[in-house]
């Protein structure tokens, strides 16, 4: 195994997220805090409790996944595609390093970077709610878990893209209607069983729910089910990952 | 000298169907200069991409130090240093991160002393602080030097180095090459610049249209090949060639205002005496006299013109 290497990466990685602290960390800060005063002041104050829990305490867990999701696959398509674009490529490519020891660079930093990301909404959103965390050790656990799986999904997209339009189409046409449809501001169960049904085959949906689970220790979906799609999830994105970089797709002619 | 590059074989079809090497054979000596010339598209630089791992070969294969570079590929990229054609440089790190990023890429432990000794090397220390974007384009292709040297590599692809370069950091990278070269360094560089090759390289490879038509020895060469002149430029304008001077093949250019002799070899460069001699006994005045001799860059370009 070669550390030197993930450690150079990952340092790498890193010092682009605190080169740029204000973009990275202040813009979710303040795009959660606009949401809390719409959704959770102004037009939560209004809404009925859902599984009897405030409306704006309800909303947290869904709104640090959100942020989480997007952060993950900005971050590590970012971190993959640039280099890609301006070139610098070639060192990665011709360096002794494995499959292995990119990934866990790259995802590496980009998960550190989100997790990071999700304490500070957290912290933020303290100052709008009373937070209370029935099982803070799944909690963390949920939260690495997602930003793990999410930044190798993209790490993936990154490698995928071919150009600045593909990079931003999958997150802005898929991942975003996914989140949003995924539960984050509401409960599956208030959904016709149509609708439920369907909503099921959302992936999002486990995410949240199972995040929700560990804040109030209830959730529309066995949190052990959510655990496992996380997984699975997971497990999908890393083999596509090793096959990728064996078969040099898109990377090397 | 033992081999410290193998290529054998080695072939390259892209999925377009263009077919960039043709069976390549090199091998390359530790501790020489290498020079690959070529025209544009030749397949220098997928030659180059193939030994790197940034192009996978269609057939064939390469040993570096004995380790295949496909199959040992961690082995053998510990060894190879490439500086590609392409300016592509980090544009938001200093240039000191950017370098220690490569040290860490390659596997080795952070060494500041080495650093900064690189840095130093390519006049490239006072501006380790600086965001690469700020450089000029010559100070760019420093950096990517600096990059490639500073994980100790034993095999140096150099693509097209003064590509952008003007004349006095030419000269100076030639001077860093060849230090490098001292230090025991096996160096393969690919240019367009026949000055180059003719001023730096031990040996010359010529490739064409994905095949190597010839590698040679570089003064071997420019002896082969080099063809040289003797240019007497006459007082009195000629008609022919005088019957006495027949035996020397000589030819009348200028309306018959200079005679030409030409030679490839020592046994000609000898004639020249007993030529000049005859030429006066024929009773022929000349006013000036010249030798010339053909650049590896006429060598080259017929070599090309042949195929």
């Amino acid at each position: 195994m070669n550390w030197h290497a993930v450690r150079a990466i990952y340092r790498f990685e890193m010092a682009r997220t605190f080169r740029t602290v204000v973009q990275s960390i202040l813009t979710p800060v303040l795009t959660t805090s606009l949401y809390f005063v719409v959704f959770g002041s102004a037009i939560g104050s209004r809404m009925t409790d859902i599984d009897g829990i405030p409306f704006a305490a309800f909303i947290v867990p869904g709104l640090v996944m959100l942020s989480v999701l997007t952060e993950s696959i900005g971050n590590a398509s970012f971190g993959i595609y640039f280099p890609k674009w301006s070139g610098t490529i070639y060192e990665l490519l011709s360096a002794p390093v494995s499959t292995a020891e990119i990934v866990l660079g790259y995802v590496g930093a980009a998960a550190t970077k989100s997790i990071m990301i999700g304490l500070i909404i957290l912290a933020t959103s303290a100052f709008f709610v009373p937070l209370s965390v029935l099982h803070p050790l799944m909690m963390l656990g949920f939260l690495a878990l997602t930003a793990l799986t999410f930044s190798l999904f993209g790490f993936l997209l990154g490698i995928w893209a071919t150009s600045w339009e593909k990079l931003q189409f999958v997150p802005a046409l898929i991942i975003t209607p996914l989140t949003f449809l995924g539960g984050s501001f509401y409960s599956i169960d208030m959904l016709p069983p149509v609708w439920r049904t369907i909503t099921l085959f959302n992936p999002v949906v486990y995410l949240i729910s199972g995040f929700r689970w560990s804040f109030y220790g209830q959730s529309a979906i066995n949190p052990l089910v959510s655990i496992t799609m996380v997984v699975l999830i997971m497990v999908v994105c890393l083999a596509l990952i090793a096959w990728i970089i064996r078969s040099g797709w898109r990377l090397r002619h | 000298m033992p081999a410290v590059l193998c290529i054998e074989n080695l072939g390259k079809t892209y999925p377009g169907g263009l077919t960039a090497l043709k069976s390549v054979n090199l091998t390359i000596q530790q501790g020489e200069i290498f020079a690959l010339l070529g025209p544009n598209g030749a397949g220098k630089t997928t030659l180059i991409g193939i030994v790197c791992g940034l192009v996978n070969a269609t057939t064939g294969r390469v040993l570096a130090a004995g380790h295949d570079v496909k199959r040992e590929p961690r082995a053998a990229r510990r060894l190879i240093g490439l500086v590609p054609q392409e300016l592509a440089t980090e544009a938001f790190e200093t240039v000191e991160a950017a370098v220690k990023f490569s040290r860490g890429l390659y596997g080795h432990p952070p060494d500041q002393a080495l650093v900064e000794r690189v840095l130093r090397r390519l006049t490239l220390w006072d501006k380790r602080d600086t965001k690469i974007m700020a450089l000029s384009g010559g100070m760019k292709r420093r950096v990517m030097i600096a990059k490639a040297l500073v994980h100790e590599p034993k095999i140096l692809f150099l693509d097209e180095p003064s590509a952008g370069v003007d004349v006095e950091l030419r000269r100076d990278m030639w001077q860093a090459v060849r230090d490098l070269r001292d230090a025991g360094v096996t160096i393969i560089l690919t240019t367009h610049y026949i000055e180059e090759a003719e001023e730096m390289a031990d040996r010359i490879g010529v490739i064409n249209k994905g095949e190597l038509i010839l590698v040679e020895d570089k003064t071997e060469l420019m002896r082969k090949l080099g063809r040289r002149e003797l240019r007497l430029h006459l007082t009195d304008a000629l008609h022919e060639v005088p019957s006495p001077l027949a035996a020397y093949s000589l030819t009348l250019i200028d309306g018959g205002l200079t005679l030409v002799f030409s030679f490839t070899d020592e046994a000609g460069q000898e004639r020249i005496p007993t030529l000049l001699r005859d030429v006066s006994l024929a009773g022929l005045n000349f006013r000036d006299l010249q030798t010339q001799q053909t650049s590896l860059e006429d060598i080259f370009v017929s070599l090309v013109k042949e195929r």
